[in-house]
């Protein structure tokens, strides 16, 4: 491996960053460490439990559904988003002006900021004032967001293929060019349809790329909290609280700080887990 | 099988087809090639040699000309309707694929009943010696087993018109690029389809092919057997492109009377092998050309030898081992570089020859061949009784 | 300054990529190091430039260790197989790259020079993307040069240049380097007799002899050697020496006591030994003291002005027989060929296959230790 030139003014440029990282980041980190393992009554008093509300946390059953609701909305969104996105990724121009135009028209919506997507399609999805449910609600469909649970869920799930589809699509076209040419001459050599050359060209050699968008999208969508929490906030009941919508709405809410950071730690476990898969796969397919 | 004939193939990259364009990447090729033999296209990079595989392949449209497949205009066809296969610079295989369903995958396309197709993909297994890696992944072959393997896949169409190859060697380990080599004189000599490959490495083409293509610039500089290209090569280039060195090339005055031809080269009056063939002999001013291997050095201890021989100035002796290369200047004409090759088996192969000395050299008049504007004029070997090694 | 590695390996997860290594370079030397694709020549290389540690073992520079310390602490300059030059600089700029780093003033004439050297002078103002591989190629040599390095490697440096280009800057090459030590990494054989200087023959991660080109040549320290060293194959066959007499393929006899023997051959001892001799000693053509085999044909390999027919012998032992001139064969034809037993190799039958005997004078031959 490459040694780097050791040179201690280099340590200088670093310190700015880590005292802020330290300030925002380890600090409170570490105080919320602090507080899952105290009982906190106030400012001033608290009452040290140890694990409490660690076992608490995990046996809460309202955890356990939030947990539930959540990996089934990953589950979803994965599973739409994936075949979704690379059909985009098959169909979107290769060559010419058209590349551009496409691939600006697509990373739109990743730009946005995420309580606009949600703001947008909160609005959107009004029967009275948006297009889309007042359309669908001339269209003689009994859709209302706000009070049905079905509708809700599918909202929510419409807005996140419509915002993150686009990132699948893209890493999905990246593979798709790094395939050189020859493989598609020689598959229209050997006579084989378009169906061959995706099942036996396209979609082997885009495995790696798929694996990054499957960890990707799966990290991303288990931390989800901006855009359902705008469109429903966590309603109608709990239908669509998900797993950081309820840990916040506890803390924040409830300002119970105790079972709370309990709560968080946990996730931050959850979170921290995925990480490591993620790591460990990506290093693995590096090297394959 | 079919012959191929390509005529009046341009090409530019620029324009489309149907304009003119400034850029040619090919300039008027035309090409007449029988059915069953095996062709190379040599060239350095840019001289046109991919672009011409490209059209008869099919993956490219030519701005002008046309593409004949037995007589049939294939121009306008694709890859597949025109029945071609390709092996291209990479190992192009199906990596989820065992090497038997990468072999059967052509004629499962086709709808060939599964019995034909294991017929047929056991022979040409056992013909390119693969039957043992049949039910193995593909992506465990080695590279140059995977070339073999795309090579294949051609040939269990019992019917391609013809197989392309496009620097196939380009990723084999040095030592075991003459294995492919026998490989593909073998399957050759067993099937007798029309080859044509293409490459940059003389070696290569000459062991290859019948009949090399020598390109440069986009076009065709000559067309000829390894013999006919190493003997009498029709361009300066040609000369310079194919031997190792390559040929020597020195401006001269050819004149013309009683006592023969003759050509001066600074000083000194070279023999000349005499003129034959109709139309007047060539004279004025020309190029001389000799090959390295057939510059003779004399002994120059004795006079004996150096009856019209020429005194060579020596700068440079390589030991190759096995041969030497000397690079000389050939005294009274300037600063031009003479290199001479002496062989392990020739007469020169044990004079001592050192750098900085002097040796004498003969031009022997069979090997000489004279070039006006690069092209050729004369072949001194037309001349000789018969052809000498 | 003299370079050395003493006993320098390196292991990559249970791999290894060189072991064993002793090697002292002579200051102003060209060296090629030669070896197949995956010997460590590249290794090498990087761990003489300092991009790499080795997992044992020090390199010193006049006597110095230097192994801990980086490559931007070295002298030294390396070229790749990729043509390797800042893209977003103009060829002048990237010559001139090292000479401002150094803070040499006046550094326009020197890049005019080098360029001239390298006979680039008309592309200075171009960006290395519009030139040709072999042009881009000169830039990067350029480059290195103008660095001043006290050893310059080279990482098989023409091996993505057509063959012709490749003849061409190799005949450059030779002149360029001046009084650096130069280390130039090759798989051809053919190269590595073209361009001379000492030869390092590496295998497998060991190297197998360090001696000047044809003393390598013509003394190969082993079997495996030869074979390094051999472009086209060298021709390997057993054989027991008996009574006076080399017998070979069951009845093939070559008298070697007597006046016409090969005078190395008579100093053998009886018993047991692996032969080897070059294409170029063997031909089609019957020739005094030549000793006459039949074979059949599988190849006729044709270079510019030589055929090279590969043969398939009794004990399906193989033989390469070099014919001057083009010929075509056909295959499966079946040939006399001619051998000279006074160019024999003569090396143990096992083990490590050492040399015993050479038809060359005895010179220095560097054992591998």
């Amino acid at each position: 491996m490459i040694d780097k030139t050791r040179s201690n003014k280099a340590w200088l440029f670093v310190l700015p960053m880590t005292m802020l990282v330290a300030f925002s980041a380890i600090v409170p980190l570490m105080t919320v460490v602090n507080y899952s393992v105290q009982d906190i009554f106030g400012p001033n008093t608290k009452v040290y439990v140890g694990f409490e509300w660690f076992r608490k946390a995990l046996r809460d059953s309202e955890l356990h559904a939030a947990f539930l609701r959540q990996l089934l909305f990953s589950f979803s969104t994965l599973a739409i988003e994936l075949p979704f996105g690379l059909a985009v990724s098959l169909v979107m121009p290769r060559k010419g002006w058209a590349v551009s135009a496409a691939l600006v028209v697509l990373a739109l919506p990743l730009l946005i900021p995420w309580n606009v997507v949600g703001t947008i399609w909160q609005i959107f999805g009004r029967t009275d004032i948006g297009m889309g449910g007042a359309a669908l609600v001339k269209l003689g469909l009994n859709y209302n967001y706000t009070a049905d649970r079905v509708d809700a869920w599918l909202t929510v799930l419409v807005m996140d293929v419509w915002h993150w589809t686009p990132l699948v699509a893209l890493l999905c076209y990246s593979g798709l060019r790094a395939i050189p040419n020859a493989y598609y001459q020689a598959a229209s050599i050997d006579g084989a349809s378009g169906w061959s050359v995706f099942r036996y060209i396209q979609l082997p050699k885009l495995k790696n790329v798929l694996v990054i968008a499957v960890l990707l999208r799966f990290m991303d969508s288990f931390m989800i909290y901006t855009e359902p929490f705008v469109v429903t906030g966590g309603g109608p009941g709990n239908s669509t609280t998900f797993l950081s919508q309820f840990l916040t709405r506890f803390a924040v809410g409830q300002f119970d700080l105790g079972p709370a950071a309990a709560f968080s730690l946990i996730y931050f476990v959850f979170i921290l887990f995925f990480c490591y898969v993620f790591y460990t796969v990506m290093n693995r397919v590096g090297q394959g | 099988m079919a012959e191929i004939i390509l005529q009046g193939i341009s090409h530019s990259y620029d324009e489309k087809r149907g304009s003119t364009a400034p850029n040619l990447a090919l300039r008027d090729v035309e090409l007449r090639w029988r059915d069953g033999g095996a062709y190379a296209l040599l060239g350095p990079s840019g001289c046109g040699k991919t672009t011409l595989l490209g059209i008869i392949s099919g993956l490219i449209q030519p701005t002008r000309g046309h593409v004949l497949y037995g007589g049939k205009d294939v121009t306008m066809l694709s890859s597949r309707e025109r029945n071609i296969a390709q092996v291209f610079q990479f190992p192009v295989i199906y990596d989820t694929m065992t090497v038997r369903q990468n072999l059967a995958f052509p004629l499962r396309n086709r709808g060939l009943a599964t019995a034909e197709i294991d017929r047929r993909v056991e022979r040409i297994a056992d013909s390119l010696e693969l039957t043992a890696m049949l039910p193995l992944r593909a992506t465990r072959l080695t590279a140059d087993q995977k070339q073999i393997l795309s090579l294949g896949r051609g040939l269990v169409r019992e019917d391609v018109a013809a197989i392309l190859f496009d620097e196939p060697l380009t990723v084999i380990d040095p030592h075991r690029k003459w294995l492919l080599r026998r490989k593909l004189k073998e399957i050759h000599k067993q099937f007798r389809h029309t080859l044509i490959y293409v490459t940059h490495d003389q070696t290569e083409a000459l062991t290859f092919a019948d009949e090399v293509v020598v390109m440069q610039t986009g076009s065709v500089l000559q067309r000829g057997t390894p013999e006919a290209l190493f003997r009498r090569p029709a361009h300066t280039y040609v000369g310079y492109f194919i031997g190792s060195p390559g040929m020597n090339v020195m401006p001269c005055d050819v004149s013309q009377d009683a006592g023969g031809a003759r050509a001066r080269v600074g000083t000194h009056d070279i023999a000349l092998a005499p003129h034959t063939g109709a139309g007047p002999a060539p004279s004025g001013s020309l190029e001389l050309g000799i090959r390295p291997e057939h510059v003779v050095v004399v002994d120059g201890a004795g006079d004996a030898g150096a009856e019209g021989s020429l005194p060579v100035s020596v700068i440079t002796v390589e030991d190759h081992g096995r041969f030497r290369i000397v690079t000389g200047t050939l005294a009274g004409a300037g600063d031009r570089r003479l290199k001479i090759r002496i062989g392990h088996h020739g007469p020169d192969r044990a004079l001592p020859i050192a750098a900085g000395g002097s040796i004498r050299v003969r031009f022997p008049p069979e090997h000489i061949c004279l070039y006006r504007d690069s092209k050729i004029v004369e072949s001194g070997e037309l001349a000789a009784a018969e052809p000498s090694p | 300054m003299t370079l050395s590695l003493e006993q320098v390996g390196k292991t990559i997860a249970g791999e290894v990529h060189l072991a064993d290594v002793n090697l002292t370079l002579v200051p102003g030397t060209l060296n090629v190091l030669l070896g197949h694709t995956g010997a460590g020549k590249t290794t090498l290389l990087r761990i003489i430039a300092g991009l790499e540690r080795p997992t044992h073992g020090t390199v010193r520079q006049a006597g110095v260790d230097i192994t801990k310390r980086t490559s931007r602490q070295r002298s030294v300059a390396l070229v790749y197989q990729q043509f390797i030059n800042y893209p977003s600089l103009t060829v002048r700029e990237n010559i001139a790259s090292p000479l401002r780093l150094r803070g040499a003033a006046n550094y326009q004439a020197r890049v005019l020079e080098l360029a001239k050297m390298v006979r680039i002078e008309e592309l200075l103002d171009r960006l290395p993307g519009a030139l040709s591989g072999g042009q881009q190629q000169r830039v990067a040599i350029a480059r290195a040069l103008a660095k001043g390095a006290e050893i310059v490697l080279l990482d098989e440096p023409l091996v993505n240049l057509d063959y012709k280009l490749r003849e061409d800057l190799r005949d450059e090459l030779r002149a360029l380097f001046g009084s650096s030590t130069v280390v130039y990494a090759t798989t051809d054989p053919a190269e590595a007799l073209a361009l001379g200087g000492t030869t390092i023959l590496v295998h497998q991660g060991r190297v197998l002899q360090h001696a000047p080109a044809l003393d390598v040549y013509h003394r190969p320290a082993s079997v495996t050697a030869a074979r390094v060293l051999s472009d086209p194959p060298m021709n390997i066959f057993t054989g027991v020496v008996r009574d006076g007499v080399v017998e070979i393929a069951g009845d093939l006899r070559i008298p070697i006591r007597g006046a016409d023997g090969g005078a190395h051959l008579a100093a053998l001892a009886d018993g047991p030994y692996c032969f080897g001799v070059r294409a170029s000693d063997c031909r089609l053509e019957p020739a005094p003291r030549h000793v006459a085999m039949q074979a059949r044909v599988e190849l006729s390999e044709i270079s510019g002005s030589e055929t090279f027919v590969y043969l398939r012998g009794a004990d399906d032992v193989q033989f390469i027989v070099q014919q001057d001139g083009v010929y075509h064969h056909q295959l499966d034809e079946q040939l006399t060929f001619y051998l000279d037993p006074d160019r024999l190799l003569v090396f143990e039958p096992d083990g490590d296959q050492r040399l015993v005997a050479s038809y060359h004078a005895p010179g220095n031959v560097v054992w591998p230790k």
